[in-house]
């Protein structure tokens, strides 16, 4: 039997810095062990356990889809210890990985129907995995309209800025991206997230909303596209709680009877209303 | 079902080294020690170590199984990179001596829990699965112990392998499982009980199940607790509280643990326990906590108990071994939060 607790060792291939504040930073991994490349099999929306070996684990999202073969992305905010420690780290230091751990994105669901991406803040890394699949030239007839909502403090702040440039480009995406106030130079929107979801009114028509954020934005954000006529079990959040072990054992990221970690991260809105509200 | 022989077989206490010392030439023998006024579980190398004239034991046993602090692999960061060593989790077999009924049922319940779902917790299992259990029934129940209200009792057999039962000058030795069939068959100097010894254990279980006076009506308290997470009474009965964790950690059932790395001569990946009294446990990056008072907290505690655990695997997550209401600064007492919420005494001030 495997053990859960033991990390795969990978190696930092790049480091991309992704806005002014110059602390979040998108790390691109390689594995050297091909074995373990083989048993990394996974979805959008999945995060894994990162270790930096001298400092410590945490949980971290997968940013880089599927479809982007021989590495894996992670996009970190420099917020504690591990983070910091991984800040700090060069190109072809030795990170630890295990997982993929989490449920991941409904993609069977979302097959055949519009997506509606909504995202705030840092925490829009899954949901760049989840944009750059279906934009993937083996996937992208399998799903209808895509639009992607995205939303962040101000233009410096705002991650992936490559990608929504490339994402800008092409027509078979609706991009709207936000900033909170307006600052001289952006032509973009200025608005938070949950305005904007109102005024670019994405249809729910045989429509999947995704969803993921800070809780401010989510807590917004849900009445907003309630009204627009997504029901509850079309609407998916993917959640963030404190996790240590990512499997279901260390027992800190409970919600009532389920653990975010492997009953989650990512919940329908049905789902959440019948849980306590704690997260 | 596997059919064995029952067999009764009886020591005499100025034995119970000799039998330690010849288990420890197989086994790592834990039994319960006494330092420094607390008893608690530990690996003994003599048999004058054990101590088993106690009521119970301050800490439950489970850390034998499930360390307060445990290495899960050493690593070494060197010019080649980073070399993982595992831990080695298991030297011999293990026989643990001398745990209560109710500790032992609180093996059951951590049992399914680390084995339950897509990832085991092996640290826990492979220790857990070579082990043999020589329970020690209980002969003078405190004031605390509610262990026949959760469905133990002061002689119960379950998780047990053998049990030791009490009467003067020696312990007469139940057999309950086959692994306890397989030791008592490496003890051939073991002597057969008596007839007359087994039925004085019987009146004597009988009695001492009777003498226990702590009850608390649980039936129904999880379904109860379904409608309850929004009730006024959290706000009230955390109060006292000091957010300390000795329940957490006393409790023979809690298993949650942190994950982090240290340094000695060697990089070590350590867990060690943590409890969901503490306002860390949930606390995020962004400064945002899901459960920042304890009032939250304390909910937490008597929800995975009394409603998640039992949603989750159909049992309650508590033996009634009275630790938590034993050991608390603030005399904090379970019981009687269970006891109100059975007798709809919460929902009635709810309303
Ligand atoms: C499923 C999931 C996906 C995540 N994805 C990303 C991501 O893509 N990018 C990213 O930058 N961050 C992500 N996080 C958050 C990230 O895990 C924490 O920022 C990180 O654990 C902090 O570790 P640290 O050692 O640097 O901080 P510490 O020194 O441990 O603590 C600093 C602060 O962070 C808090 N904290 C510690 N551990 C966690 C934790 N596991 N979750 C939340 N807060 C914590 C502490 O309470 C403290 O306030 C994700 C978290 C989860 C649960
Ligand atoms: S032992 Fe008592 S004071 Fe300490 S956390 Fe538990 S209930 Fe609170
Ligand atoms: S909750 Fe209290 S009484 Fe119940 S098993 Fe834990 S320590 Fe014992
Ligand atoms: S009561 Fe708290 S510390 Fe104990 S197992 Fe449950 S969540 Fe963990
Ligand atoms: S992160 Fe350990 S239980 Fe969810």
């Amino acid at each position: 039997m495997n053990n859960p607790y033991i990390p795969n060792p990978t190696v930092i291939r790049r480091i991309t810095t992704e806005n002014d504040a110059n602390d979040i930073k998108t790390f691109e991994l390689v594995f050297t062990d091909p074995e373990a490349l083989k048993n990394f099999r996974y979805r959008c929306g999945q995060f894994a356990e990162i270790s930096v070996f001298g400092a410590g684990e945490c949980p971290i999202g997968i940013a880089s889809s599927p479809t982007d073969q021989g590495y894996i992305q992670f996009t970190v905010k420099k917020v504690g210890v591990v983070t910091t420690a991984l800040h700090n780290s060069e190109e072809g230091t030795i990170i630890g990985v295990r997982g993929p751990f989490g449920n991941g994105f409904p993609l069977e669901a979302m097959e055949g129907r519009n997506v509606v991406i909504i995202g705030g803040g840092f925490a829009f890394t899954t949901l760049r995995s989840l944009t750059n699949f279906i934009l993937h030239k083996t996937n992208r007839d399998r799903f209808k309209d895509l639009t992607v909502i995205y939303g962040a403090r101000n233009p410096g702040e705002l991650i992936y800025k490559y990608d929504l440039k490339t994402w800008g480009q092409r027509d078979d995406i609706d991009l709207n991206v936000t900033i909170d106030q307006a600052v001289p130079g952006w032509t973009g929107l200025v608005g938070f997230v949950p305005a904007v979801v109102k005024e670019v009114a994405p249809s729910s028509d045989n429509a999947i909303a995704i969803i993921c954020g800070p809780p401010i934005m989510i807590k917004f954000t849900m009445p907003v596209v309630s009204e627009l006529g997504f029901s509850p079990d079309e609407t998916f959040l993917s959640l963030e709680m404190r996790m240590k072990c990512g499997i279901g054992k260390c027992g800190r990221c409970n919600i009532g009877n389920k653990f975010v970690c492997k009953d989650g991260p990512v919940f329908t809105f049905k789902e959440l209303q019948m849980m306590p509200k704690e997260h | 079902m596997v059919v064995f022989q029952m067999v009764w077989k009886v020591i005499g206490k100025n034995k119970i080294p000799t039998l330690i010392q010849e288990l420890n030439k197989e086994y790592e023998v834990f039994t319960p020690v006494k330092k420094e006024n607390l008893v608690f579980f530990e690996r003994v190398s003599s048999g004058n170590e054990a101590f088993l004239d106690f009521q119970n034991t301050k800490k439950s046993p489970k850390e034998v199984f499930f360390p307060q602090t445990e290495i899960l692999f050493t690593y070494e960061i060197n010019k080649q990179g980073v070399e993982i060593e595992k831990a080695p989790v298991l030297k011999r077999d293990i026989v643990l001596l001398g745990i209560r009924p109710c500790d032992a049922k609180g093996f059951l319940l951590l049992d399914k829990f680390f084995s339950s779902g897509e990832y085991k917790d092996l640290y826990y299992l492979e220790k857990r699965r070579n082990t043999t259990i020589i329970g020690l029934a209980c002969n003078r129940p405190l004031s605390t112990c509610f262990c026949t209200s959760m469905g133990g009792a002061p002689f119960g057999k379950e998780g047990m392998d053998l049990l030791l039962q009490d009467i003067n000058d020696k312990y007469l030795i139940e057999t309950v499982t086959e692994r306890g069939e397989k030791l008592i068959k490496k003890l051939p100097w073991l002597k057969d009980a008596e007839n007359g010894d087994i039925d004085k254990v019987r009146s004597l279980s009988r009695n001492v199940e009777k003498a226990i006076k702590s009850k608390v009506s649980v039936e129904g308290v999880s379904k109860k607790l379904d409608g309850m997470f929004d009730n006024k009474q959290w706000d009230l009965i955390h109060e006292k509280c000091l957010g300390c964790g000795v329940c957490t950690y006393l409790c023979p059932t809690c298993c949650c643990f942190d994950i982090l790395d240290e340094a000695t001569t060697k990089w070590k990946r350590v867990r060690i326990w943590d409890s969901c009294q503490f306002s860390c446990f949930t606390l995020q990056g962004s400064g945002y906590n899901p459960r920042p008072s304890g009032k939250e907290r304390m909910r937490q505690r008597i929800m995975h108990k009394f409603n998640y655990f039992p949603k989750n695997y159909g049992e309650n997550f508590c033996v009634g071994c009275g630790r938590c209401v034993q050991e608390c600064p603030v005399n904090f007492d379970i019981r009687e939060v269970v006891e109100a919420i059975s007798t709809d005494i919460w929902r009635e001030k709810d309303e």
